[in-house]
């Protein structure tokens, strides 16, 4: 059984795990374009920070590949997929035969288009670790820095850099910043917090006109900038799958298996669109949590085992400037806005269960026990309700579940 | 694998694990000089509500989510105990995300810390269990 991967990141190094705890003997075989081994694509913002080094940025010890006999293909390109005869084309010329294929092709950064951005000499995107640290080397103390984006990764590309540069610009089209995984007061916290800290935002705003050197806004405001960074959002990587034939939407269609509309080929990661469990529609979730469990859920079927993953929903932790930030789940349903000393927190109820919440600050402390209880669908009459949202506590459940989560393996 | 289990019927509220706990993870080797006036860094936690308490720290599972959401790889299982490499934690609390057990706490260095049964300290067994006056808490195969 030989085993191909396409895509060298947090799915295929899951699908390696889970692989190798069934089948010790089957050939992997990884296609990874980019020249390094799998990394952490979420540290990139600390290797900027100098938080972390590239050392520490990969994901896994060095002697991972080699322990689980893996052959890695890096700086490779796979081109095209036959899933008739069940061969992948390398950009080298070689075919590779595969007898389970899992690709795991990740997103692309979005380049909206912008009248003039060809005039920009210094465009980076913020995504790939090779562009980070392009971007690493053009920072000077006086550069002034423009990011079109104020979502997940213009915000911690932002915090990664404004210490080490003159300024930095903040522009999107949203009139908030973490419009997709923020409630208006949340956002408003967090705007005030990264202002104070002297990140400047131009928001419900957006780029009109570049020159070289200046941004022209749809409001007439007019941002001199050194360094451009694009951050406006990710699209899934689903051209080799389009042009193989597979089911494909926004996303390449999985099951909760892993499994694309051909039986040897599955997929994982940020390039898929998967069962959310919450609206029972299909989702695309660019997270690493999602990605790892999906793709050890399409690993264990790809060797003949048996998994499932049918709990998916949005999760995102993430920190900016000292403040921290949970979300979990969907904003539907009750909301129940709890008062807190520091921070926030709100909590969305819906047919008896937890659906969604939005935590800052103090409020993250524990969180996981909201997290578990909106992907087991645990019953809310079933616990102290009043004592759950005022904090998150074991204590809440009954006491045969008490005793299930600390009397017994779990 | 023998993991730390608690009976709350047993449990007296002392926080004398919490204590001990601290102290295990101090490096130092006086108690008293480990613990007075210091802020006690615990990784277990005792939850008291009227006349109900109980200690809660990682369970251990076999399913740990707190592995597979970190963003660093410093979270690792080490033939079943989930153990915690500091230097790679970016504190960006995807493991407090995760646990279903809000068994993660930042200490403050800076870095999430979390029960290890003691297998990384100079210990040899869980310090939690050894200070536990009523038996609440052992460390045994269930």
């Amino acid at each position: 059984m030989h085993y191909v991967m396409i895509g060298n990141s947090i799915a295929s190094t899951a699908c390696i795990e889970a692989i190798r705890t069934i089948d010790t003997e089957g050939p992997i075989t990884v296609i990874g374009e980019e020249n390094h081994p799998c990394y952490s694509r979420p540290l990139i913002s600390y290797l900027l920070q100098g938080k972390t080094d590239e050392a520490r940025l990969a994901y896994r010890a060095a002697a991972f590949y080699e322990e689980n006999s893996v052959t890695v293909l890096q700086g490779i390109r796979a081109t095209s997929i036959d899933k008739e005869k069940k061969t992948v084309l390398l950009d080298s010329e070689a075919v590779l035969a595969y007898d389970k294929l899992l690709l795991a092709t990740g997103s692309s950064p979005f380049i909206p288009p912008i009248k003039g951005l060809e005039e920009v000499k210094n465009c980076f995107t913020f995504l790939a670790l090779d562009e980070a640290k392009r971007l690493q080397a053009h920072l000077r103390k006086e550069s002034r820095v423009l990011i079109l984006g104020a979502g997940l990764i213009g915000l911690k590309c932002a915090e990664a850099i404004i210490d080490k540069v003159h300024s930095v610009s903040v522009v999107d089209l949203a009139p908030r910043v973490l419009m997709s995984v923020l409630d208006d007061a949340a956002s408003e916290q967090v705007r005030k917090h990264l202002q104070e800290q002297g990140l400047r935002f131009f928001l419900g705003d957006s780029i009109r006109e570049c020159t070289a050197n200046e941004a022209l806004l749809q409001s007439g405001s007019v941002i001199g900038f050194d360094l451009l960074v694009i951050a406006v959002g990710v699209k899934p990587n689903i051209q080799l799958a389009k042009e193989a034939g597979l089911d494909v939407n926004r996303g390449i269609l999985v099951d909760e298996g892993g499994r694309t509309s051909n039986a040897d080929v599955f997929a994982a990661g940020d390039c898929t669109e998967g069962p959310e469990m919450i609206s029972g529609q299909k989702a695309v979730l660019a997270l690493l949590p999602n990605a790892y469990l999906q793709g050890e859920t399409a690993g264990t079927n790809m060797a003949g085992g048996e998994a499932s993953f049918d709990r998916a929903v949005a999760m995102n932790a993430l920190s900016l400037m000292g403040l921290h930030l949970i979300t979990v789940g969907r904003y539907e349903g009750t909301s129940h806005l709890i008062a807190c000393q520091e921070g926030y927190k709100r909590l969305f109820v819906k047919d008896n269960h937890l659906v969604g919440c939005i935590l800052i600050g103090e409020a993250c402390k524990r969180a996981g026990i909201y997290t578990a209880m909106i992907r087991n669908r645990v019953e809310l009459d079933s616990l102290d309700f009043t004592l759950i949202c005022e904090e998150p506590l074991l204590m809440a459940f009954a006491k045969n579940v008490r005793q299930q989560h600390l009397g017994g393996p779990v | 694998m023998k993991r730390i289990y608690v009976n709350e019927m047993w449990c007296l509220g002392c926080h004398l694990c919490e204590y001990y706990c601290a102290y295990a993870n101090s490096g130092v080797k006086d108690m008293v000089k480990a613990l007075k006036d210091k802020q006690i860094q615990a990784r277990i936690t005792v939850e008291q509500r009227g006349a109900i308490s109980f200690a809660v720290n990682c369970r251990h599972c076999t399913e740990p989510l707190c592995v597979k959401s970190c963003i660093g790889g410093a979270i690792t299982s080490k033939d079943g105990v989930i153990v915690i490499d500091q230097s790679r934690c970016v504190l960006c609390y995807s493991c407090i995300m995760a646990c279903p057990y809000g068994a993660l706490t930042p200490a403050v260095e800076g870095v999430m810390q979390k029960c290890e049964l003691c297998t990384t300290n100079s210990q040899g067994q869980p310090a939690c269990i050894q200070g536990c006056p009523n038996k609440a808490i052992v460390f045994e195969e269930r």
